[in-house]
């Protein structure tokens, strides 16, 4: 049975889009129709617009037409995370604080995709300021898992992976800090990649943690992962952070047989207590299949693991509590109605504009960093943020990938955690290592718990290793068949 | 009681990049407001600094002119504080790894006359990091606007220990430097354009003791006047709390240039929590030795050696060579014009010193000073040219002071100039101008009579009365003889 063209993948959409089979303009026509259909029970979008994107398709189909078009992507719609800057579209961070705000320029990965023909389409919903792992902390909306309207669809970029779930979106841009792209992905039944540190431009990210951000793809099959990732990797001079490497061609790197076995590693600390009995399943399920391919699994320690929720928890914050410093009331965004002085701006507007979470943890960030206290926390945090490093690299030692679960429970109900701070903060205990470490990690469908939901593995490469894992993930994916599934809307 | 003043100051000083230290935003003096901003000047979201390699190029030359160590690695730091004229509520700053370390400045005292050079001493430095600046502030009743063009230029901060112990030296210490930046073109230090700002770090001891004092930390002093009045102040106000037994409170004072007087902003307990953390949107600057080695060959002689320099090597006197050697561009001219005539240093400095400072000092405009030696018409070559003609005597003295006013006007060639206007010096026959000499003495008795009662200067007249026979191209000296001759 053929796909209706929002279930198609950038890959199939391309070689149609190539083959003459479809235009981009039917193509944006469907996503709208989709979302139209869709968003109003999963709420994935705070903003799009049909005009915008039609008018970017004809252009599309117009360099189609006279041979020009920019790239096989050209003409392809593609969703953005909220936190990133698109010229001219609305960058709310799902604030309050930015609630008027127009972005007058491009991130650099938007840039990228722009440059390939692709066609900027929406801004998803968020935890704001990508604070959270529910996206319940979006100050406009919640967005719900189109598998399951109750539930949370995972977060921060929990709008990227509902509107990629529910077909509104071939593929979308995420952002992730601390699990924001994988733990969404899991929850929704996509695929979403975390890149090495520095490998995807931050220029244009609205930053959260620095040290930890990452932009990353979020798509329905891990092919089209790697499409979109060998558009995205890119040496962008405004970013300090970015790096200079040259992407080996990671769609290519796919269908390459390994030559030496593959040798998974295991770690114990990740398999342990508050693993739930659906994740394991599914993990369990993983692990079976890649010995079935001849792996080779090792059991490894990241002994330093169980500090990993704490150091986050300090550095995030404190690196927070200054990037969202500039949201002051004086030069844009929101600004309290009856403030006088600078101070009165200063506490008014930010008590107007920011919510609970986004709050607390700028609190939490002026404390860690205040003096006195900076050598206690931020200065230990960092030492164990090295020693954890250090855990991943001794592991890489003897291992090729590690495999682990992506989040310890499948997508909870909303509003069940919300209140239970140190639940939600839990959801990252598997994916937060892998932002410290500065390491690429993928969230591929591993399959569904008794309940019908989705539930991620997680592949985590060494530095810069993304065509390994990317291969490694493709082998699990094409064996099953979750990436052929969809929720029911 | 008598009192020792103990000042340490921190000086901020504008490089002069073409663009803001961590953007490419452009920066130059006076641009219309907010026009000289980008995303990362404004903070908008999602932008992120970039190091401007050139500050840092211009830092390393700081603090090689002023005898610092430059680190091998520095790094930056966020230094945390709300204020609406920092548009990202954090300034990119160095905390506890400036680009750097120690330093001297040396200073001169005054003499006991002006023609006499004074002391000499070093002033110790702490460090120097590089910064970004801040925006403007300007308050207009109830409202007050912001003016982003300054914000994210690149900023030195020269932190001096307190080792400065009079105003006199505080006054040599920031001239010093200014000349010793400038000299390096790493700053214009104009206060007036806030290019040099200082905080003064003020504190009083009984003479003749070493234990420091309580100190105040003295800000807003945005020109010369305003360091000397405010330092002067605070002296004082500390010396009287002092003798009336009270304890100085350590604390930040702000300056009122208007009433002229310190006024208390914050104390030591209220003091900001700048909660510093490196930054995480840029690296560690890692600067290897041979950089160093390599930038220090851009560098200019520093003003007090070539002082000295010129006083040996051309046996200049000092007075000259201490207008000669402030403004580098100065010292400059005279040596590119002493490449061309090497035989009389004096004669070029002299002329440098005298008369051409004069008139580029009437020729710049009211608001702006004396008009740069760089714009002058007059190349060093020429002038070299006009002391040599002198010299050879082609042209007499005073004609030489007619080439060079139409050398200043038009920037011609001195020998076009005698050319064009026979200013030639001719080689008189002595009889024509004994003539001329016997003509003058008799039309002017009076002169004559004086000078033999012992009036020297009254002769002038008859000499006077000579030149304008010849046009001026009598030799002088000759004149002279031939009065000598003839009044004997």
């Amino acid at each position: 049975m053929s796909q209706p063209i929002y279930y198609k993948t950038l890959a199939e959409l391309s070689r149609e889009l190539e083959e003459k089979k479809v235009s981009s303009t039917e193509i944006a026509q469907a996503f709208i129709d989709r979302t139209q259909a869709t968003d109003g029970k999963v709420n994935a979008f705070l903003h799009h617009d049909a005009h915008d994107l039609l008018a970017q398709a004809k252009r599309s189909d117009e360099r189609r037409a006279t041979g020009q078009a920019l790239s096989p992507l050209d003409g392809l719609p593609i969703g953005i995370k909220d936190a990133i800057c698109v010229a001219g579209q609305p960058l709310t961070c799902a604030s309050k604080m930015l609630e008027n705000y127009v972005s007058p320029y491009d991130a650099g990965a938007v840039e990228r995709l722009k440059a390939a023909g692709m066609l900027p389409w929406g801004r998803l919903n968020l935890d704001e300021f990508a604070m959270g792992s529910s996206t319940e902390n979006s100050a406009f909306k919640t967005t719900c898992n189109p598998w399951n309207l109750e539930r949370i669809p995972g977060g921060s970029s929990g709008g990227s992976a509902a509107a990629c779930a529910a077909g509104q979106a071939i593929a979308t841009l995420g952002s992730d800090t601390g699990g924001s792209i994988r733990q969404p992905a899991s929850h929704c039944g996509v695929v979403g990649m975390k890149p090495t540190y520095g490998l995807v431009s931050r220029y244009g990210l609205a930053a959260f943690a620095s040290s930890l951000d990452q932009i990353g793809p979020m798509t329905r099959t891990v092919e089209d992962a790697a499409l979109l990732l060998q558009q995205l990797v890119w040496h962008d001079r405004r970013d300090s952070t970015s790096l200079n490497h040259a992407a080996p061609d990671y769609r290519g790197a796919l269908s390459q047989k390994r030559e030496t076995p593959l040798r998974v590693g295991l770690p114990k600390e990740y398999f342990g207590e508050g693993l739930s009995d659906d994740v394991r399943k599914v993990v369990d399920n993983a692990i079976g299949f890649y010995k079935s391919q001849g792996a080779q699994m090792v059991e490894i320690s990241l002994p330093h693991s169980s500090l990993g929720l704490a150091v986050y928890y300090i550095i995030a914050p404190a690196e927070a509590s200054s990037n969202l410093a500039r949201f002051d009331g004086i030069r844009y965004g929101h600004r309290a109605a009856k403030a006088d002085d600078p101070v009165e701006i200063y506490y008014d507007s930010r008590a107007e504009g920011f919510g609970p979470e986004v709050k607390r943890r700028v609190i939490l960030g002026t404390y860690v960093l205040s003096s006195g206290y900076y050598d206690a926390y931020y200065l230990r945090a960092q030492k164990v943020r090295s020693l954890i490093r250090q855990d991943f690299s001794d592991a890489f030692e003897k291992v090729d990938v590690i495999l682990s679960p992506v989040t310890p429970t499948p997508a909870f109900k909303r509003g069940e955690k919300i209140n239970n701070l140190l639940e939600m903060y839990l959801c990252d205990l598997y994916t937060i290592g892998v932002n410290l470490a500065g390491l690429p990690g993928i969230s591929v469908p591993g399959g569904f718990s008794k309940d019908g939901l989705p539930v991620g593995i997680q592949l985590i490469g060494k530095p810069l290793a993304e065509a390994e894992l990317l291969q490694t993930a493709h082998l699990f994916e094409q064996a099953h068949d979750f990436y052929n599934q969809h929720p029911a809307l | 009681m008598n009192y020792e003043p103990v000042i340490g100051l921190e000086v901020h000083v504008q490089i002069n990049t073409r663009t803001k230290a961590f953007t490419r935003a452009p920066y130059v003096f006076g641009a219309e407001p907010n026009t000289l901003a980008d995303p990362v000047v404004m903070a908008l979201p999602g932008a992120l600094p970039v190091l401007n390699k050139e500050a840092v190029r211009q830092a390393v030359r700081a603090g090689l002119m002023l005898e610092c160590k430059i680190a091998e690695r520095c790094k930056w730091d966020r230094k945390n504080y709300f204020y609406p004229d920092s548009p990202k509520n954090y300034q990119i700053s160095q905390y506890d790894q400036p680009i750097c370390i120690g330093g001297a400045v040396e200073i001169e005292l005054p003499g006991p006359s002006r023609n006499v050079m004074g002391a000499h001493r070093k002033v110790k430095l702490t460090r120097i990091h590089l910064e970004e600046d801040v925006g403007k502030l300007s308050h207009f009743g109830n409202a007050s606007l912001v003016d982003f063009n300054r914000a994210g230029v690149a900023l030195l901060e020269i932190v001096s220990e307190p080792d400065l112990y009079s105003i006199e030296e505080v006054f040599a210490y920031l001239n010093s430097l200014r000349q010793s930046l400038t000299a390096a073109g790493i700053s214009d230090c104009d206060m007036e354009k806030g290019q040099m700002r200082c905080d003064a770090n003020v504190s009083l001891r009984p003479k003749g003791t070493t234990t420091l004092g309580t100190r105040c930390e003295i800000k807003n002093l945005n020109s010369i006047s305003g360091v000397r009045n405010a330092v002067q102040y605070e002296i004082k106000r500390q010396a009287r709390a002092l003798d009336k037994g009270e304890k100085i409170i350590q604390q930040t004072r702000r300056w009122d240039a208007e009433q002229g007087v310190t006024q208390p902003m914050r104390t030591k307990e209220d003091a900001h929590d700048y909660r510093y953390f490196p930054d995480p949107d840029l690296m560690p600057v890692v600067i290897a030795p041979e950089q160093v080695e390599k930038i220090a060959k851009t560098l200019p002689e520093r003003p007090f050696d070539r002082q000295r320099r010129f006083m040996q090597q051309y046996d200049l006197p000092y007075t000259v060579t201490s207008v000669l050697c402030p403004t580098c561009a100065l010292g400059d001219y005279f040596e590119q014009a002493l490449e061309v005539y090497p035989k009389n240093p004096k004669g070029i400095a002299n002329l440098i010193a005298n008369d051409l400072l004069r008139e580029l000092a009437a020729a710049g405009r009211p608001d702006e000073g004396a008009l740069p030696v760089c714009q002058c018409k007059i190349k060093p070559a020429q002038l070299a040219e006009l002391v040599k003609l002198t010299d050879d005597a082609v042209i007499t003295r005073q004609s030489a002071k007619e080439v060079f006013a139409e050398m200043f006007a038009a920037g011609d060639d001195p020998m076009a100039i005698v050319e064009r206007k026979a200013l030639k010096q001719e080689k008189q026959d002595d009889g024509a101008l004994e003539q001329i000499v016997r003509d003058a003495l008799e039309a002017n008795p009076k002169a004559v009579e004086q000078y033999k009662a012992g009036n020297e200067k009254a002769i002038n007249a008859v000499k006077g009365a000579v030149m304008k026979a010849t046009q001026g191209r009598a030799n002088p000296q000759t004149v002279a003889e031939l009065i000598g001759k003839l009044l004997s």
